[in-house]
Parts: structure tokens; sequence; C-alpha cells
């Protein structure tokens, strides 16, 4: 651990806090993910797990600092951290249902302006992981399935050339042989170098992908620890309620 | 045999009530055409009103914003040229152009700190941005004439060409109105569209993927500013005539009515329901004092079954994009 944290990391957040009204949903929160590290932040509802990646990604306003690759980022705005890498796969996926799958994965790309043949590589780098999607190409994103609809979240964020990856349960509502698959695609894309910060109701899931585990519970990370020491559901309760 | 069929399924793609539709567009013309008349000042108001609305679909559409002060932007066009051609002796085409230039400077001077606001409190900003130029136009006399507006303004023309025939200037109004459905549906479907069609859906969402939301909705506002202001300087070369009534609350009423009942968002309704709500009060005139109460009703019952406005309708007959298959 200290080796690493010598190193320069892709993330690095510090005492980062948010709160809505006089709620504070989030108390200052110590966060880092390596490059190519896979980082899962698990945690019981309320615990403040969307907060924190809201508050990372400066869609709601929060107090602390955030460092990207040693770059301060702390007073950058939304659209400047998709600029570096920083992309996020909301929860609910964040789909522009009126638009087709085309148009969605278009818009993934923004950032790269008309620079046709990376956006044509692009495709079909998303195309080769969802095949489904190609298929579906002329179709609604809001006219598809969940399955479908959370490919089309994360093929458009792998539009965007992302340094970063970072998602809230891409899991939820889907079946669990839907959820895997989708889960297991994250795990290649891992396995090839990026970097993933994975908020997650579906810990044995996420378990089985994260290097690293961070334990949020009431806006406070209980414990940070590696995943292979997480054996049961006992063990996250103990971090839960302790 | 076989170009014909394949023409045939070409425009099967399109859906058969979008080719009814077309059809009958193309029909009405005609008979306002050969019809002449009141009929064709009630379409040429309609094209005019089908400028404006195409421009205000950019904001309030393709954008998802509300603006309730587009007429200020009618306003300045249509004082604009009029001011240019009558007391300086401008050409109208010229003039066209100034005036959309101020309306431009002036929608990014207001656009800039009001669309920081969002939902209701932008739709009170930028109505009393509306109130605000109706009240100057009926009181800075000096340069607006007051109530008394301003008459013999030069019809459109360039040089000793002038457009005098009523449906040479429905020709002209329409080609002028095909050109911006050109212009909307090109950019709705280009980059800087899809970036505005996202804002509408999900603001967080848009920027998330590193959209500049403030940038786009003022480039959105700008352009309604311009279409507004050139549909404003028509009405007065069209027309003849402006006074501040032209530009005033009715014009907002009318406006969104149209935008609705043709399909705000898509590219042709803005120019469908300023067709059909400029012609609907002709139909139902035969009513006499019932004409208020059953175009209200007509209009009602179109929001309530076509919500979506009537060039959703297009859509029906149209050939599915795929199959779904819910898995999960």
């Amino acid at each position: 651990m200290a080796a690493s944290s010598q190193m320069t990391a892709l993330i690095e957040v510090n005492g980062l806090s948010a709160s809505y009204g006089r709620v504070a949903a989030l108390k200052p929160v110590d966060l880092r993910v390596e490059e190519g590290e896979f980082v899962t932040i698990l945690g019981p509802n309320g615990a403040g797990k969307t907060t924190l990646l809201r508050a990372v990604c400066r869609l709601i306003a929060s107090n602390g600092q955030v460092r990207f690759k040693g770059q301060d980022i702390t007073g950058l705005r939304t659209h400047h951290l998709a600029k570096l890498g920083i992309i996020m796969v909301q929860e609910g996926r964040g789909l522009f249902g009126e638009m087709t799958v085309y148009e969605n994965l278009l818009l993934g790309a923004y950032g790269l302006g008309s620079r046709s043949e990376e956006v044509e590589r692009r495709f079909e780098q998303v195309f080769g992981l969802f095949p489904r999607l190609r298929e579906r190409a002329d179709q609604f994103a809001s006219s598809m399935s969940g399955g479908e609809q959370q490919m089309l979240a994360v093929g458009r964020a792998l539009m965007a050339g992302p340094k970063l990856l970072i998602l809230d349960e891409p899991s939820l509502g889907l079946a669990p042989k839907v959820a895997a698959g989708i889960l297991d695609t994250l795990g290649e894309l891992n396995r090839n170098g990026l970097g993933i910060l994975l908020v997650e109701q579906k810990a044995p899931l996420a378990l089985k992908l994260a290097r690293r585990v961070y334990v949020l519970s009431s806006g406070s990370v209980r414990a940070e620890l590696p995943a292979h020491e997480i054996k049961s559901h006992h063990d996250l309760a103990r971090f839960y309620f302790q | 045999m076989t170009s014909r069929a394949s023409i045939f399924s070409k425009l099967g793609s399109y859906g058969y009530v979008a080719i009814a539709g077309a059809a009958l567009i193309a029909l009405l013309f005609a008979f306002v055409f050969i019809q002449g008349g009141y009929l064709l000042t009630v379409m040429q108001l309609a094209m005019i009103y089908g400028v404006f609305c195409v421009g205000l679909n950019f904001f309030m559409g393709y954008t998802g914003q509300a603006s309730f002060g587009q007429n200020a932007f009618a306003a300045i066009g249509g004082y604009g040229t009029a001011i240019l051609c009558v007391q300086f002796g401008w050409e109208p085409i010229p003039a066209l152009f100034a005036s959309m230039a101020v309306a431009g400077v002036a929608s990014l001077l207001v656009g800039y700190p009001t669309l920081r606001l969002r939902g209701h409190y932008l739709a009170m900003a930028t109505f009393a941005l509306g109130l605000i130029t109706y009240d100057l136009s009926v009181q800075w006399t000096s340069v607006t004439q007051g109530y008394m507006g301003y008459s013999g303004i030069p019809p459109l023309g360039i040089g000793p060409f002038t457009i005098e025939d009523e449906r040479a200037k429905l020709v002209c109004l329409m080609l002028i109105l095909l050109f911006g459905l050109w212009i909307s549906g090109r950019l709705r479907n280009s980059r800087f569209g899809r970036a505005l069609r996202a804002i509408s859906t999900s603001e967080l969402g848009a920027s998330a993927l590193g959209i500049r939301i403030s940038r786009y909705k003022l480039a959105a506002f700008v352009i309604a500013a311009l279409y507004a202001s050139a549909a404003g300087s028509l009405f007065a070369h069209v027309v003849g005539f402006i006074s501040p009534e032209v530009f005033g609350l009715q014009m907002v009423v009318v406006t969104f009515t149209m935008l609705y009942v043709g399909g705000v968002g898509t590219v042709l309704g803005p120019a469908v329901g300023a067709i059909v709500a400029s012609l609907l009060p002709e139909v139902v005139r035969s009513t006499g004092r019932f004409q208020d109460i059953i175009y209200a009703v007509v209009l009602m019952l179109m929001l309530i079954y076509v919500p979506k406005g009537l060039s959703a309708l297009a859509n029906v007959g149209k050939k599915p994009a795929g199959q779904l298959e819910k898995e999960g």
C-alpha cells in the first residue's frame, strides 16, 4: 500500500463532502483509483455511494479536493472532466430515449468533433463488445430492453474514450444473467487497462472483478481493503453497522 | 417494373400517413393558389408564423427550454426593417439582414445572463422580455411611432424587382419557409443538433459527455431570435404595416399553439402547426358566434389525442426500425 500511495494515482479524492440542504450526505471521504485498477464501492441504501460519484464528477456541489493524474481538477466543471477522460454511466443509464442507438453512441464521441476515422474505430470497438447494438443501431434507445439499454450506456461511455470509467449500479433492474454479462464486459475492459470505479449493490458480482473495495455507510468510508478479504455478507454487514 | 416497385418501397418507408399529409398540404396550396383572395393572405401569414415557429422550435423543441419572449425579437425584426426602409430608404433585403443582426446581438446580450435560469424562472424572465419590448414599442414613440405604427413599408424585392403580386408573395414565403426547414433539419441531425436534443433530455447527462450546456442553450436562443427577427421583417414587408399589437402577447399564444399542435421538437411540426392553426379559424368561421369555442375545442382535442403533434402522425404506418425483445 505504501508503494502505491507514492505513485501518481489515476484519480485521488481527499476530504470530499457533499450535502443536500442541511443533510450531510457525504462526510469527508478519501478515495483513490490507480491506473488500470478496478475499484468497487459497496454500501447499503442511503450510504452516499451515488452522491460520492456525483461529487467526483461535479454533477453536484461539493467540498474537498479531486486530483486526476496528479492534476488538481477540483474547480473544473463536468464537461471539462469528460474531456479529460472521466466518464460516468449514471444510475438509470441516462440514455437519450428519443434518439436512436446510433445517435446515442455518436453523442458519446462528442468530444472527438469531426474526427470520423477515430469515431469509426470506436464504433467498431463498441460493436465488437456489444454486437446487439449494431443490430439495434436505428432503434430508439427507449424502445430497447433493460439489458440492451445498459449495453448502450456502457457503449456510449466507451465512445468517449475514457481513461476512468465510473459506473453507478449498472446491474440495477437487470436479470441476473444479463447483469453478469455486463459486469463480465467491464472485467474485460479492465484487463485491457481501463481504470474502473464501480458502485454496485450486487456485491458478489462486483467482488469477483474488483481489486480493492471501499465500504461506505452513512456517508463515511468504513473500510478500505482488498476485495478478496471479503468472504461473505457477514463481513460486509460488520462494516455497515460498525 | 422493378423501379416502380422500388419507388413504392421507398415511399412506404416514410409511412402512408406522412405521404397522405404531404399530398394534403400540396392540394391545400394548390387550392389556395387557384382560389386567391383572402385565403392567400391567411396562407401568407401562416408561412411567416411558420418561420417564427421553426426558430422557436430550436429553443423549445430541440433544446427543451421555455421562452415566452421570442416576440421581442420579431419586434426588433419588424421595427428594424420598417425604420431602415421607411426612414432611411434602405432596400428590403439588406434591412432584413441588418435587423436580424441586431436581433442576434440583442439575444446574445439578453440570453447570456437570462439562460442561467431554468424552468419556470426562465419562462418568467423571457416573458418579462416580451412585455418590456411591447412597452418600448408603445412608449418610445420617437422611434416606433407608438400605436400609430409604421405604414408604407415596401414589399420584398431587389432594386426595381419587387414582389407585389399576392401569389408571388406566397410562393416566395413558402420558399423561405422551406429553406428555414431545410436548415432546421440539417442542424437537428448534426453534432450540434444532437447536443441540443441531449440537453433537452438531461442536462446533467449531456454535461457528463462533455457538452457545454450554457453555450448550446445560448446558441439555440440566438438561432430562435434570428428566425423570429426574419419573421417580423417578412411580416412588415408582406403586410406593409406594423404596430405594437402585431408583436404582443397574442403572438406568443398563437405561436405556442402552432408549435404544440404541429409537434414540438420535430422538424416539420412548426410548419404543419402554423398552417393548421392559421387555417382552422377559417374552417370554423361558418359556425358564426360559436367559432371561437369550436376552434378551442378542436385544438384541445388535438392536444389530447395527438399529444406529440400532428407531425407525429407521420410515423403511423412507418416500417419499424427493429424488433423488440425484452430480456431483463
